[in-house]
């Protein structure tokens, strides 16, 4: 990458501009078409066959009757998707869980797909395939799946990380560790020391917009794909893989995003789409309904956790540990290694150890849900500092400013911080009106902090001038949180030219090179540093083009404001040209102007957050009501504020959800209780306040101009800022989340002594 | 030379070794020899190893350099939302 990242104290004219959305338009008229709106002619309809049992042998699959059945064009089993993943773990699990091989893992895994003329014929086909089970024992509860006793998922699986090579298998998949300094040391200097056993649900990202896609395949190998998706290059290289094509036989359109935060990070029932239609010889369009989102797509994991921290009387964290134990769903993940390295990831900490177990349970296989891990950690982690604090008899903010982390700490994963803002997003809180708004009876305030890493990846970003001067620029990062408009910003900013001058389009895979998906908070981030390489790239060229039309050296000419300027007294007579001049005699000087960007998006800066959250409590119901909720976040620099603060309120209310009502509910039969937004509760806008946020801007170095990502840090703090704010209301320390009114009445009863 | 930090997991491969010391001037060269000298290393950088130099976190960039003096330390590759 002969690019150069670093960050230099800069003045902006666009950046941190708050243009409205170019989307916005389509948005709200209803023109912007999603996954599920996109149709070809002769289309079928792909419908799928998904497990009544949450753990079964396959012992026979006959599909005979529904290929007889007028109006199918399609049936197809494991059999049609044979095994090309080539010794990959993960791509294999990826398709054994596109479509059960062996076994049905959990309620709702996939064994058949039809594709027919019409849904109604679709959904007679299904009621046609035969499927022989041997049902077997299951397990659904991460705790009980740990257990020697426990239904084994898979007999090949031997715990990975442990000191001693194990004989017999598991449901654990691995340990993992992470930490430094003496615990039993610190704990030794500690005077006050809480330990507490936590644990979550399960619960799912909630995206309104179900999985789609319209999958073609042509007699002569090519195939489009048009999917709702996060990353359509990554959808791409999947699919190619597990159908066996060429990656540049396969072209795959990304529709708007109805929403993802982690969930459409991989594929789930595109390889049946194209599958089927490969078979059928007819595009397939197959739209997952709610039911099938809940019971078969990726919901985050459920958790274990137990906590001791350790502390002395004037405030000192001297040792901290903590055992985590997520459900990875039917596969193996590293959702428990992610949770144990962002569990004190906040603090300086001296002494401090986390380990973490990543446990198969008969459920949906876990997939990243915003921030993947860490919300469940902080929860842990952040309720225990609360009660330290009380315990000593401290501020709760105080005692955290007192041990947060801070630039040249080494962080409770391992490296060394380099500048970072939890200092800072604590002492706003402190500071904050929100912090002195008086309460009420039966309310109580809550605050917590929260980290993520953020990460970049690969990138690549073309930027087209068009003769009349305005700019088309192209980027493979999905828009999944407004990256559309911060992009132009960017570009207009790089080029000095105004935002309405240019378009961002996400392009298709066959339009641009490879790009990771947009996840770890890194389409703007990386985007944006592919934006201003290409716009440098283009400027250069824009120099050359100007050079030539004065008839000067190129050395003499600078670009400024959107413009070119010939330096040095003997051009003093040479008006500035625009870019729109040089754009229009781009066909006189060579031709084409554009420039090209691909890169490596490395160098993300970690990202911090401190929540405060009002709650009231019923406590003859256990019914809450959030009263107010600030974010304050480090933002690096915030390229489109709307946005971020956008980012900062939508995971609050995703976190408000998560915290109170939102919940996995299995019957003891292994099966889902409750796959339907009736049964399963999101938040929705009645049952929010206003959330006020407060942007803090400490520049990432690794970023020209300081960004850094901001879309899932905020999901992390809330549940622990709303467990520690029903605590405070209810008078009784909350351990489970959700904390649904049941789950508060009973632990406000028995806190009253039953 | 530069001095390899390993997290938990990682120093198990190494013989319960929390640190290595390895002669690399970049992270592709650093992989490399990991992995002549822990066979162990490579089902861990096939699934993707971040490294850490002074603080800041490099997935995919194996052309930077190791600056002699760095901390250098060894994540697994995170994934997102």
């Amino acid at each position: 990458m002969n690019f150069d990242p670093r960050y230099s104290t800069r003045s902006f004219a666009s950046v941190g501009t708050r243009p409205i959305r170019p989307d916005g338009v389509d948005k709200v008229t209803g023109r912007a078409r999603y996954g599920a709106d996109f149709n070809m002619a002769g289309q079928l309809v792909g419908r799928v066959l998904r497990s009544p049992h949450a753990h079964a042998t396959i012992r026979k699959i006959d599909t005979s009757k529904a290929e007889k059945l007028a109006g199918v064009k399609a049936v197809i089993t494991a059999a049609d998707l044979p095994d090309l993943t080539d010794g990959d773990a993960a791509m294999y699990d990826i398709l054994d869980n596109c479509m059960a091989r062996k076994k049905a893992l959990y309620d709702g895994h996939a064994v058949a797909a039809v594709a027919a003329v019409d849904a109604r014929t679709a959904r007679q086909a299904l009621k046609l395939i035969e499927v022989d089970y041997e049902v077997l024992p299951h397990v659904v509860d991460v705790d009980e799946a740990m257990k020697h006793t426990a239904p084994l998922l898979n007999d090949a699986i031997f715990t990975e990380g442990l000191e001693e090579k194990p004989t017999r298998p598991s449901n654990i998949t691995k340990r993992t560790q992470f930490g430094h300094g003496d615990i039993h040391e610190g704990f030794g200097q500690a005077d006050f020391v809480v330990e507490r056993s936590f644990k979550t649900e399960q619960t799912h990202q909630g995206y309104i917009e179900p999985h789609a896609c319209v999958a073609s395949v042509s007699s002569d190998g090519t195939a489009d794909l048009w999917v709702c998706t996060q990353g359509h290059f990554v959808y791409r290289q999947h699919c190619a893989q597990l159908l066996g094509m060429e990656a540049s036989k396969l072209r795959v359109t990304s529709s708007e995003i109805g929403g993802g935060f982690g969930g459409k990070t991989h594929v789930w029932a595109e390889p049946v789409a194209l599958a089927l239609s490969r078979k059928a010889g007819r595009p397939v369009k197959l739209v997952m309904t709610r039911d099938e989102v809940f019971r078969a797509s990726g919901p985050t994991s459920a958790t274990s956790i137990d906590v001791r921290i350790g502390a002395r009387k004037d405030g000192t964290i001297t040792a901290a540990e903590a055992t985590l134990r997520y459900s990875c769903g039917p596969y193996a993940g590293m959702w428990a290694e992610i949770g144990a390295m962002t569990a004190f990831a906040c603090y300086r900490l001296e002494n401090v150890r986390t380990v973490g177990y990543e446990v198969l349970v008969n459920r949906p296989k876990t997939a990243a849900y915003r921030a993947p891990s860490a919300p469940m950690a902080a929860f842990a982690v952040e309720s225990a500092v609360d009660e330290l604090a009380k315990e000593i008899g401290m501020d709760p903010v105080e005692f955290r400013i007192r041990n947060a982390a801070q630039e040249g700490t080494r962080s409770s994963y391992g490296p060394v911080y380099g500048p970072i803002g939890i200092g800072p997003t604590l002492e706003a809180a402190k500071n904050h009106p929100h912090m002195k708004v008086p309460l009420g009876k039966n309310q109580g305030r809550g605050m917590a902090c929260g980290f993520w890493f953020n990460f970049g990846g690969q990138t690549c970003t073309d930027l087209n001038i068009g003769m009349d001067g305005s700019v088309s620029l192209a980027v493979g990062t999905v828009d999944v949180g407004g990256s559309r408009a911060s992009l132009s910003l960017v570009a207009a900013e790089e080029l000095g030219i105004a935002y309405e001058q240019v378009k961002a389009v996400v392009a298709d895979t066959s339009s641009l090179g490879y790009n990771d998906m947009t996840d770890g908070s890194r389409g703007t981030f990386s985007s944006s540093m592919a934006t201003i390489s290409a716009a440098r790239n283009a400027i250069k060229i824009l120099r050359e083009r100007a050079a030539q039309m004065w008839d000067i050296p190129v050395d003499d000419v600078v670009w400024e404001k959107g413009h070119t300027i010939a330096k040095g007294e003997k051009y003093g007579n040479l008006a500035a040209l625009s870019l729109r001049e040089i754009a229009a005699a781009s066909g006189k000087t060579g031709g084409p102007i554009a420039g090209h960007s691909e890169l490596v998006a490395d160098g993300a800066g970690v990202s911090f957050a401190t929540h405060i959250c009002d709650i009231e409590v019923d406590p003859e119901t256990g019914a809450t009501r959030v009263l107010r909720y600030t974010v304050v976040q480090d933002a690096g620099k915030a390229v489109h504020p709307t946005y971020v603060e956008g980012q900062y309120q939508g995971g609050a209310a995703q976190g408000i959800g998560w915290a109170l009502n939102e919940e996995y509910i299995y019957g003891k039969d292994g099966r889902l209780q409750n796959p339907g937004f009736l049964d399963y509760r999101i938040p929705v806008c009645s049952d929010l306040p206003m959330i006020d946020t407060q942007i803090l801007e400490i520049p990432n170095p690794n970023h020209p101009y300081g960004v850094r990502g901001v879309g899932e840090t905020s999901i992390v703090p809330p549940l622990a800022a709303i467990a520690n704010a029903v605590s405070n209301a209810a008078g009784v320390r909350m351990t489970h989340i959700p904390m649904s009114p049941p789950r508060i009445l009973a632990a406000i009863v028995a806190e009253r002594g039953g | 030379m530069v001095e390899v930090t390993l997290w938990g997991s990682l120093g198990a491969i190494a013989g319960g070794k929390s640190k290595v010391e390895i002669e690399a001037k970049d992270i592709r060269e650093l992989f490399r020899k990991l992995a002549e000298q822990y066979p162990g290393f490579e089902p861990y950088i096939d699934r993707g190893i971040a490294v850490a130099i002074d603080g800041v976190i490099y997935r995919d960039t194996w052309s930077k350099e190791l600056p002699q003096g760095a901390e250098i330390f060894l994540l697994p590759r995170l994934a997102g939302g």
